[in-house]
């Protein structure tokens, strides 16, 4: 988990860099941002309580199987359409995204079909987008994001059937 | 949908009026008048009082949909499971939580301290509507490096359109960061999908975040052309 502590160091020092930043600018500026940061925070909570300890129960009830039985090889460009829905539709955090990955992979997946369902996934998987993205943004901008990103998943598949499996 | 107004004038206060244009208001833009002529008791507490609250909704319909998701399926945990099924989830998930908490607090300060210290000016220059390709590939850039998660991501690129970058320039950060940022591959993906599929999914993400960006701006420019006119004029 050496990973996570590096991840959480950056992620602290940058809070920390910032935080200087803004104190050099005097106090108030200081107090308001970390005042307005706090308020974020205390908002917010809840929903990633609900998100983060409800997407066990959604995930334990999605049978894996369902998902990973669309992304054949020989499923051609029917089977990338399916996984962009697939990475779309699946609930949970990455554990769980990955996870059906990494099963697809192993159970004879197509690699394009795969590579479209991880980068649907990352891009618009309907749980992050509701639980994270929404909370935190203007919900047109979420929209408009989510619809400008549908042809990637595509784009990327379409590379990876032209550059060959890793 | 009436939050976006809201965080974009709440900064806007405190900051120089002409910075309203930069097109994520709802309302048309008025770059010359103050920010809310209808409410002006909290631009001259701005003055003394630096930054009044945001309204925030805490509950919304995102958060009634994802309630009712999770009631109907821990209800067919337990049918399936029982008791024992839905607890064992419960205490997964709550240690689960109980270690994200302090990382959506720095998310949270980080996208504070962030709105609060960008120079707004510099930012509409380098990620405004204007700022081209340029404009996107630093957007790209910042998604990369950008350190944590969804927890820091998605204040920090709040924080971007609130002080005048565009969409374009937001959805090519955001996109940067869920496809070929680092804090997600090296948690995750590595360890559950391969180094070799890893770095390989990204290689091919590499392009991604920049057309994504540039179809952002394009689509935004048709769709909204009379706040691309305003800026024009402004």
């Amino acid at each position: 988990m050496s990973a996570a502590l590096f991840i959480d160091i950056l992620l602290w020092g940058s809070v920390f860099g910032v935080g200087l930043i803004a104190f050099r600018r005097g106090p108030p500026v200081f107090k308001a941002s970390l005042r307005e940061g706090a308020m974020d925070f205390i908002n917010i909570v809840p929903r990633i309580a609900l998100g983060v300890i409800g997407s066990g129960y959604i995930a334990a009830i999605i049978p894996q199987e369902v998902i990973t039985g669309w992304l054949g090889p020989d499923s051609g460009w029917l089977g990338v359409a399916t996984a962009v829905v697939a990475g779309a539709a699946t609930p949970g955090g990455p554990v769980i995204g990955f996870s059906i990955g990494t099963v697809a992979l192993k159970s004879g997946g197509g690699v394009p079909q795969v590579v479209a369902y991880v980068v649907a996934w990352a891009l618009f998987a309907f749980q992050r987008v509701i639980l994270w993205e929404i909370p935190f943004m203007p919900a047109r901008f979420v929209w408009f994001r989510c619809a400008v990103s549908v042809p990637f998943p595509f784009v990327a598949a379409a590379i990876a059937m032209v550059i060959g499996k890793p | 949908m009436a939050r976006a107004p809201v965080c974009h004038r709440t900064v806007c206060i405190e900051w120089t009026p002409p910075l309203i244009r930069n097109g994520i208001t709802l309302e048309r833009p008025s770059p010359l008048s103050e920010p809310s002529p209808k409410n002006p008791a909290p631009a001259e507490d701005a003055e003394s009082e630096p930054r009044p609250g945001r309204v925030r909704k805490p509950i919304g319909w995102s958060t009634i949909i994802i309630a009712a998701l999770v009631a109907v399926s821990a209800t067919l945990v337990w049918r399936r499971d029982g008791t024992d099924g839905v607890l064992d989830i419960l205490t997964h998930d709550l240690s689960l939580f109980s270690g994200i908490l302090p990382r959506v607090l720095a998310g949270c300060l980080l996208g504070a301290f962030i709105s609060e210290i960008l120079p707004h000016e510099k930012v509409s220059r380098s990620l405004g509507p204007k700022s081209g390709l340029m404009g996107l590939l630093i957007g790209t850039a910042f998604g990369a490096i950008l350190p944590g998660g969804p927890f820091t991501a998605y204040p920090v690129a709040s924080a971007l359109l609130a002080v005048g970058a565009d969409f374009g320039a937001t959805i090519a950060m955001v996109v940067s960061w869920t496809l070929i940022g680092y804090g997600r591959a090296v948690a995750w993906e590595i360890p559950i999908m391969g180094t070799d599929f890893t770095l390989w999914r990204i290689l091919i993400s590499l392009p991604l975040p920049v057309l994504a960006g540039a179809l952002g701006r394009f689509v935004y420019v048709r769709l909204y052309p009379k706040r691309e006119s305003d800026e024009d004029a402004a």
